[in-house]
C-alpha cells in the first residue's frame, strides 16, 4: 500500500472550555474523495481547518506527502496551502471587485503567472465548470449555483494536490447543489486531486468515496465490507 | 406498477403490436426490468377480456404478433381515471430500524453502532445510485433521485434517532 496523501492521527482541539476535537484521525489517498459527516457542532470544520493547515490542533499530527504540517513555520505552511491545497466554502470566499475569471486568475497571479496565460487558464477552468457565461461579471451579480462553480474553478486552477470543501453546496437548491458536486468531483478526478468534502447532506455525501462521521468531536470510520 | 393502465396509455396514440408495446414500455419504463413477453400477451388479454382493448387488424400468418390492438372508449375512460386519482402516499410507519434500535437499548447493545452500520449501508447504495445517475439518461437520473430522496429521508430519521438516544434509552429501560 503507497503512502497516503494526508494523515490525520490524535487530534486534540479546544475553544476555552469547548473541546472541538477528540483523538480525531482521517486519512486521504491521492484522488481520493471522503466526506465528513456529523451533526451541527461535531467538530466536522475544525478537523478540515486543522486537515488544512488553518487551524493548529493542540495535540497530535497532520502528515501532508511526508511532512508534518504542526511542526512546520507559518510560513512554511501558508506556502502549502496556496501550492497543493485548494479550497471551497459555502458563502463569500469570491473577490466582490473583480470580476468572476479575475477571481479564478486570482491565486495564478499571486504565484507571479503573467495576466494573459493566468486569464487563459482561468477561462478554460469557467469551461470545465460550465460558467463561462460569467466570465466578465462580478460575484454579486450572478445565481448562488453559478457563484460556487467559479469558486470550484479558482480552487481547481492551481492544480492543487486537496480539495478542502466545507458545505460547498450548504446555500444552494438540490438541482444547482448536485450541479456543483457533479462538477466538482469530475474536475477533481480528472486533476488528480484529492477531496475533504465536509457536509451534512446525504445525497452531497454520495459524491464521495468513502465517508468518516464526527460526533462529539470523535471520528469514526466505518468501513462496511463490499 | 399497473402495468395494464400502462399498456392502455401507450395504445392511446395510436395501435400497435404486441411487440412493439413491449419496446415502447422497455423504453420508457424497462430501466431496471424488461417486462417479459409473457406478461405483455397476458396483460393484452385481459383487457381484451376487460372490453378495454380490441384488435383491430389480424395480419395473416402464425404466432400473437400477428395481432394490432386499439384503445377502446372505457379504455381511454380507464386510463384518465388511473391518471386522475391520486396514489395512496406510503405511510413508511412500520419501521423494522425502530424496532432494532429499542430492542438494542432494552438489551444493553450499542444501539448507536447499530444506527451507524445501517448509515453505512444506506450511504453505500446512495452511492451506487449517484453513480448511476451519472452516467444515465433524464428518465434514469429521475428514477434515480426518486429513490434517492427516499434514501436521504431515512439518513435524517437515523441522524435524529442517534441524536435522541439518550432520551430513548431513558424511556424504553423505565
Ligand atoms: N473559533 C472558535 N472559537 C470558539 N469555539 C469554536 C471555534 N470554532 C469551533 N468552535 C466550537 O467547536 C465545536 C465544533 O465546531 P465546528 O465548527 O468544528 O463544528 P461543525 O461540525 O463544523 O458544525 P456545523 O455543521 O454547524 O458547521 C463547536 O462547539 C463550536 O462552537
Ligand atoms: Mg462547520
Amino acid at each position: 500500500m503507497s503512502a497516503p496523501l494526508l494523515v490525520a492521527e490524535g487530534l486534540h482541539r479546544s475553544f476555552g472550555e469547548t473541546v472541538a476535537l477528540v483523538d480525531a484521525a482521517l486519512r486521504i489517498d491521492e484522488g481520493e474523495v471522503v466526506a465528513v459527516l456529523g451533526s451541527s457542532g461535531s467538530g466536522k470544520s475544525t478537523l478540515l481547518h486543522c486537515l488544512a493547515g488553518i487551524v493548529r490542533p493542540d495535540r497530535g499530527r497532520v502528515v501532508f506527502d511526508g511532512r508534518d504540517l504542526v511542526t512546520m513555520s507559518d510560513a512554511q505552511r501558508s506556502a502549502l496551502r496556496r501550492e497543493q491545497f485548494g479550497f471551497v466554502f459555502q458563502f463569500g470566499q469570491l473577490v466582490p471587485e473583480l470580476t468572476c475569471l479575475e477571481n479564478v486568475a486570482l491565486p495564478l497571479r499571486l504565484a507571479r503567472v503573467p495576466r494573459r496565460e493566468a486569464e487563459q487558464r482561468a477561462g478554460q477552468w469557467l469551461e470545465r465548470l460550465e460558467v463561462t457565461e460569467v466570465a466578465d461579471k462580478r460575484p454579486g451579480e450572478v445565481s448562488g449555483g453559478q457563484g460556487q462553480r467559479v469558486a470550484v474553478a479558482r480552487a481547481l486552477v492551481t492544480r492543487p494536490r486537496v480539495i478542502f470543501a466545507d458545505e460547498p453546496t450548504g446555500a444552494l437548491d438540490s438541482l444547482n447543489g448536485e450541479r456543483v458536486m457533479r462538477l466538482l468531483t469530475e474536475a477533481a478526478r480528472d486533476s488528480g486531486a484529492a477531496v475533504v468534502l465536509v457536509t451534512h447532506e446525504a445525497r452531497v455525501a454520495a459524491y464521495s468515496d468513502r465517508e468518516v462521521v464526527v460526533r462529539d468531536g470523535r471520528t469514526r470510520n466505518l468501513e462496511v465490507a463490499a | 406498477m399497473s402495468i395494464g393502465q400502462t399498456f392502455l396509455g401507450l395504445l392511446e396514440a395510436t395501435p400497435r403490436h404486441g411487440y412493439d408495446i413491449k419496446r415502447r414500455y422497455d423504453e420508457h419504463f424497462g430501466h431496471s426490468r424488461p417486462v417479459a413477453y409473457g406478461q405483455v400477451y397476458a396483460t393484452l388479454s385481459r383487457l381484451l377480456r376487460g372490453g378495454l382493448v380490441e384488435v383491430e387488424a389480424v395480419e395473416p400468418g402464425e404466432g400473437p404478433d400477428r395481432k394490432r390492438y386499439a384503445i377502446t372508449e372505457a379504455g381511454v375512460a380507464d386510463v384518465a381515471q388511473w391518471l386522475a386519482r391520486p396514489e395512496q402516499p406510503e405511510p413508511y410507519l412500520q419501521s423494522v430500524l425502530y424496532t432494532k434500535v429499542v430492542l438494542a437499548l432494552l438489551t444493553g447493545r450499542e444501539a448507536a453502532e447499530l444506527l451507524d452500520v445501517q448509515r453505512a449501508e444506506h450511504l453505500r447504495l446512495m452511492r451506487e445510485l449517484t453513480r448511476r445517475k451519472r452516467g444515465g439518461d433524464l428518465a434514469e437520473q429521475l428514477i434515480c433521485d426518486h429513490a434517492l430522496f427516499h434514501l436521504e429521508a431515512d439518513l435524517r430519521w437515523l441522524e435524529l434517532t442517534t441524536a435522541r438516544l439518550d432520551e430513548l434509552a431513558a424511556r424504553v429501560r423505565a
